[in-house]
């Protein structure tokens, strides 16, 4: 067999190559529909990030909270209710279930049900980072805060948060890649992502290898580009004088 | 809009008719999976630890590789690579069975590749005091391997292997790409056939979480055996 990369130049309707590869006047080839794909991939994953870290880094906080047994609990079973759940499951659970349910999440489209879905996840797995992070301070790291009369908030917000938040970029790197890949299950309710794109595709054009071999691409630049990012963000928090927590990413 | 759950169209006759052709697909992929992952996942981090620069690349290459790339695109590829006559050598049920052969053989690949992380992890657990002691006692490698580091590496990573299982459970539900007939399928269809979608979703979210909620509580609590005698 033959490769056949001209077909990322044609048009998606009358599937005639367009010069210069990119569609004009509304017409969209393969190529454009490929980088929109990867455009909802890096919204869906960056929202859901987004809203993982916030969600997650609250439970994973209460978690940690002394004396006050209901809230550890609570939040513990929050990690275990969206842990032990399939993403795909939740993300039906979202698109199809909730709206049924809750009549004020109708109007909601699809691509807002599929960030809180992965978003939620997510959540669970930061929690668990960020209980881990805390738990891996010294003891007298809170003691040392509230004997200076901090507040637990106060503590929480100047002493072990700032410390706990650095010792878990590693894993959080891992989290972050995690959820572009995840964002690769949005597929099952329709969402214009990656993933969507190269089955569609594939149907349309016969052109299955190169399609995923292009899409594939997508995937290991955004891979890449993340482990970058973070790699800077790592160095740049990092404390001066600390030794680098070792931590070996999750997976 | 209908808003009242009706659970009452379940019954014994729909739950062995749809559901648990699913659920044992499920599992024997589940099955299958780890232990021709942990088989191919040994034989990728014994290549990664060689020392060969011959059989680590490729065996690094790989492993990153599979990493890098979202199940469900996996799953794809080899859909769309293995060729038919592959199935044709089981006969019909090759062609019966196309999607959820396709699956196994991705299940396997994919996991191979993390529990190879979790197996080098495990290897490189062992003090290198052990690795010198077989040696000394004048072991060949093969024997060092099988007789000492190997037994104390897998126990080592028990948990951690067990736990990669319970998530490549929640992984198998994602041959919905495919087609293939899984638990998830089986909800689905059943619900569809009875016009209760959303009780038949609402049904597989409790049975999963059931099912691994109850693996991951026997994981902590063989975890805490296993530190307490070491």
């Amino acid at each position: 067999m033959s490769w056949d990369w001209q077909v990322f130049c044609e048009d998606t309707i009358e599937r005639q190559v367009v010069q210069g590869c990119f569609g004009k006047g509304g017409d969209i080839t393969y190529l454009d529909w490929m980088l929109s794909a990867w455009g909802w991939t890096v919204s869906v994953s960056v929202l859901a990030l987004v809203l993982a870290l916030i969600v997650g880094s609250f439970i994973g906080t209460l978690r940690t909270l002394q004396g006050r047994p209901v809230i550890v609990r609570l939040g513990n079973a929050w990690v275990e209710l969206f842990r032990n759940i399939p993403l795909l499951v939740q993300i039906f659970l979202w698109y199809h279930v909730v709206p049924t349910l809750i009549p004020v999440m109708q109007g909601v489209p699809g691509f807002v049900l599929v960030v809180l879905a992965l978003g939620f996840f997510t959540s669970a797995r930061i929690a668990e980072q960020v209980r881990s992070g805390i738990q891996a301070l010294p003891r007298g790291q809170r003691y040392a805060g509230l004997a200076m009369g901090f507040t637990t908030f106060q503590t929480y917000r100047y002493v072990l948060l700032p410390m706990a938040f650095r010792i878990i970029i590693p894993p959080l790197t891992s989290e972050t890649m995690n959820i572009f890949k995840n964002s690769s299950v949005a597929f099952a309710v329709s969402v214009a992502e990656l993933t969507m794109f190269a089955m569609q595709a594939q149907e349309e054009t016969s052109r299955g290898i190169e399609m995923y071999l292009a899409v594939t691409a997508c995937y290991i630049v955004s891979a890449f580009a993340i482990n970058r990012i973070m790699a800077f963000i790592e160095k740049r928090a990092r404390v001066p004088g600390l030794i680098v927590a070792g931590g070996s990413g999750g997976h | 809009m209908d808003m009242n759950l009706d659970f009452s169209f379940y019954n014994w006759d729909l739950i062995s008719n749809f559901v648990l052709k699913g659920l044992y697909f499920s599992l024997m992929l589940t099955v299958v999976a780890t232990i021709g992952g942990v088989i191919f996942g040994t034989v990728l981090a014994l290549m990664r630890l060689s020392g060969k620069k011959w059989l680590e690349v490729p065996a690094t290459i790989y492993v990153n590789g599979m990493r890098s790339i979202p199940l469900v695109m996996v799953i794809l590829w080899f859909f769309l690579l293995v060729p038919a006559t592959f199935y044709g050598i089981f006969g019909s049920i090759g062609r019966d069975y196309r999607a959820e052969m396709s699956a196994v053989i991705t299940f396997i690949a994919f996991e191979a590749a993390y529990f190879s992380e979790i197996m080098r992890a495990g290897i490189q657990s062992i003090p290198r005091g052990q690795v010198f002691a077989g040696q000394a006692l004048g072991m060949t490698y093969g024997q060092n391997m099988k007789l000492v580091i190997l037994p104390q590496a897998f126990r080592n990573m028990l948990p951690v292997l067990l736990t990669q299982t319970i998530i490549l459970f929640q992984d198998t539900s994602l041959v919905y790409a495919i087609g293939a007939y899984d638990m998830l399928k089986g909800f689905e269809v059943a619900g569809k056939n009875y016009g209760r979608p959303i009780e038949a979703y609402l049904a597989a979210a409790v049975i999963y979480f059931v099912m691994c909620y109850a693996l991951s509580w026997a994981v902590k609590r063989l975890h805490q055996k296993i530190a307490i005698i070491r």
